[in-house]
């Protein structure tokens, strides 16, 4: 026990920060078998099991920490996919600080566990050495149609594959993944690992139709008509958010989605890519959430010295912790409590600079957090030739008004039962970003379990 | 995989394509837009609806070869097939209260305002045509127009075909004559629908312009497509294509239009070698 709790944290192989930021491979390189065997060790099995009741989905985190702690690796995925259908993912992209790693019992002197790497471990090691037989469960004869492709279409998607209803996922664009392929960048999540959890759903007999916009190709009440007896609404993010100051759509004023999509789902950053994107020399990302360090560690690597400015402090920063260190060895230049004023131009219409103004935090805001305010008198100019908005999204307006009976929530989002996820519309379910605006990936995906097992109840009693 | 049926070129930089897709068909209107990737790796081109067939289930398209994009589209024939095709994107253009309307294209944005014109002339409206372009080897459409059109007006930049001039010239020319117009429609270029906003509004004529926007996804996710309406911002793929033309802020479109125009002339030589090198 003693030695138990001397065992510092193991400590995540990255790439060089000199080196990655001139290519898109991952950055972190994740545990060999022996670190996370070690690491497992520093799990104390307590009773309390905090850590599971700090996870969105629920995973039984002190039992696949054990497996691992005893080198049984493929025991420990399986106990991992029981509760997510996207291990690979989640171990790479959860913010475990504040969720399962911050409640942790060894976390109160010293260090948690690092739960999330370890996830990691065990579904990256499942995908090297075991080739899945496709367990495919018997259809039980019922349709449910899912709208959208991202983390919370692909979790519904496959609760409900695996109590035997016959699933088609609807996607907009011409790849499955959501945000998992247009919006976090290769070097933090290569596609590859999205494209496997995806076509392991396939094998497993989820069907999924690329290029159908649900609202334009088809509506929900043609699902229904079509004999889909529900219908799970998880179309995600909507329109990006601007600051309303002057100069936003001068050239070079990217939102993070669009300056994203171009990079990651297009591919721009490869020298034969069909998709243009600014060669830029000077960039600021205006944001602190983990799109805006993803937007800016792309930056990065096209060859630009990025700023990222940002009107809270560095405490307030809602990205992951592990994103904001990495940014920071790759040479990001912060502005903390600094916020955009105006962005100049020249007469040709390009972008030059950006004047920003010095922030204080004063009350808490409904939010509860400090609200920035601005110091008179601040003002400074940082020349740049590229700026990227990554302030989160609005509400998209297509589903909502291509589907009567579906109620508006105060935001514009879709309008749930918050436990079941039951929309204003009987068998019309919703979940993930289209009901809470941008949230995470692992949030996304508890809402679509908790619309499965919803899905299933109601279909269960028809 | 998305079958082209048949292919043909209008003329020198112009060219149909007809396309297979009965889900597209079955909901395609007026105004609308399709997204398109020509092959696994290429980029994802919007292009407006110029005509459907829910019988044979298929979209026509009609396109410029402008730029890489459009040129690799160009190298695929009838038998081929697209990898990608979605839609239809966007609103539908708001017709039905339109009984007498002038319709403006100029180049290949005829295509599209035939569209209009062809519906409005179903619906039993009063169709007037003022179509333009630079020379008598750039006209297109002519007679589709001329099936659809009460008054039909061609003209060229250079006088080399029909009338010399503007479609400006020929549309204030009809206002003169005493046309009462429910509402212009203007499709074309930036530039010319730009100057067309200028001569309706001066006689307080309802004009609606369709706005041909960089975009990515089209859905309504990356606000790539953003202008600026009557102050506000807005996104042809969701609140457009169609817009308010005296609302519109042309200079704005028209300078980020250009965005891209370096890297599109280095892909498109770069295309134009890889092609004639295929050639050869």
């Amino acid at each position: 026990m003693k030695t138990q709790m001397k065992m510092p944290r193991a400590p995540m192989p990255a790439q060089d920060p000199g080196e990655r930021i001139h290519n898109f491979y991952e950055v972190a390189l994740g545990y060999t078998e022996d670190m996370a065997v070690l690491e497992a060790q520093r799990c104390l099995r307590c009773k309390s099991r905090p850590c599971v009741a700090g996870c969105p989905v629920g995973i039984d985190i002190p039992a696949f920490i054990d497996a691992i702690a005893k080198g049984e690796f493929e025991s420990a995925y399986r106990i991992l996919r029981r509760d997510t259908v996207l291990p690979a993912v989640c171990g790479r992209v959860c913010p475990q600080e504040t969720q399962c790693e911050c409640v942790c019992v060894r976390g109160i002197k010293g260090d948690s566990v690092a739960i999330g790497r370890l996830e990691r471990f065990a579904a990256d090691w499942h995908m090297q050495h075991v080739t899945e037989e496709a367990s495919r469960v018997l259809s039980n004869g019922k349709k449910v149609a899912v709208v959208g492709s991202g983390p919370s279409g692909l979790t519904c998607a496959g609760e409900l594959r695996k109590m035997g209803y016959e699933v088609t996922v609807f996607e907009a664009l011409h790849q499955a993944g959501g945000v998992l392929v247009y919006g976090i960048p290769e070097f933090r999540l290569p596609k590859m690992i999205v494209q496997n959890e995806v076509e392991l759903l396939v094998a497993q007999g989820v069907r999924i139709a690329l290029n159908e916009v649900v609202g334009r190709t088809v509506t929900v009440d043609e699902l229904f008509s079509m004999g889909y007896g529900a219908v799970y609404l998880a179309s995600g993010a909507g329109l990006p958010k601007f600051m309303g100051i002057p100069g936003e759509n001068l050239k070079g004023v990217y939102s993070a989605n669009e300056y994203l999509t171009r990079v990651n789902l297009m591919k721009a950053y490869e020298v034969t890519s069909h998709t243009p994107i600014m060669k830029s020399d000077r960039v600021a990302v205006v944001g602190g959430g983990n799109v805006a360090m993803d937007a800016a560690r792309s930056a990065r690597r096209l060859g630009a010295q990025v700023h990222i400015i940002y009107r809270r402090g560095k405490e307030e920063l809602p990205a992951r912790r592990e994103e904001v260190e990495h940014g920071e060895e790759e040479g990001i230049i912060f502005h903390f409590l600094r916020n955009p004023l105006r962005i100049l131009g020249d007469s040709q219409g390009w972008v030059t600079a950006v004047d920003t103004i010095q922030m204080t935090l004063g009350e808490p805001d409904e939010s509860g957090r400090r609200r920035p305010v601005e110091v008179p008198g601040s003002a400074e100019t940082l020349p740049i030739d590229t700026l990227i908005m990554a302030l989160g999204t609005r509400a998209n307006p297509l589903l909502l008004e291509a589907t009567p009976g579906l109620d508006e929530s105060s935001w514009g989002g879709i309008l749930t039962n918050s436990e079941t996820g039951l929309t204003s519309r009987a068998g019309v379910f919703a979940g993930g970003d289209v009901v809470t605006g941008s949230a995470t990936v692992i949030l996304a995906m508890g809402a679509g379990k908790r619309a499965a097992g919803a899905i299933h109840a109601y279909l269960k009693s028809k | 995989m998305y079958d082209i049926i048949s292919k043909e070129h209008l003329n020198d930089s112009v060219a149909k394509m007809i396309i297979l897709a009965p889900r597209v068909a079955a909901k395609a209107q007026p105004g609308q837009f399709v997204i398109l990737r020509a092959g696994e790796d290429s980029e994802r081109l919007p292009l407006t609806i110029v005509d459907s067939d829910t019988t044979q289930g298929s979209i026509t398209l009609i396109f410029q070869l402008v730029g890489a994009g459009t040129m690799e589209l160009d190298c695929l024939d009838a038998g081929d097939s697209l990898h990608d095709f979605v839609g239809p994107l966007g609103r539908p253009t708001a017709l039905s209260a339109i009984r007498h309307a002038c319709v403006v294209g100029g180049g290949v944005g005829c295509a599209i305002s035939y569209a209009i014109a062809k519906a409005l002339k179903k619906q039993g409206a009063i169709v007037h045509s003022v179509i333009g372009f630079r020379e008598k080897g750039l006209v297109i459409m002519e007679d589709d127009f001329r099936a659809v059109s009460d008054v039909i007006r061609i003209l060229t930049d250079d006088g080399s075909y029909a009338e010399k001039g503007l479609v400006t010239d020929a549309l204030e020319d009809l206002i003169l004559q005493g046309n009462h117009y429910d509402e212009v429609i203007a499709i074309g270029p930036l530039i010319m629908m730009k100057y067309v906003c200028l001569v309706t509004k001066k006689y307080g004529i309802k004009t609606t312009v369709s706005m041909n926007t960089t975009m990515v996804d089209g859905t309504g996710m990356c606000g790539g497509c953003r202008l600026t309406v009557g102050g506000i911002m807005k996104f042809a793929c969701v609140d457009g294509p169609d817009f308010d033309g005296h609302l519109v802020d042309f200079d704005e479109a028209i300078s980020r239009g250009s965005m891209y125009r370096e890297w599109e002339l280095r892909a498109r030589d770069n295309a134009c070698n890889l092609f004639s090198h295929e050639v050869n």
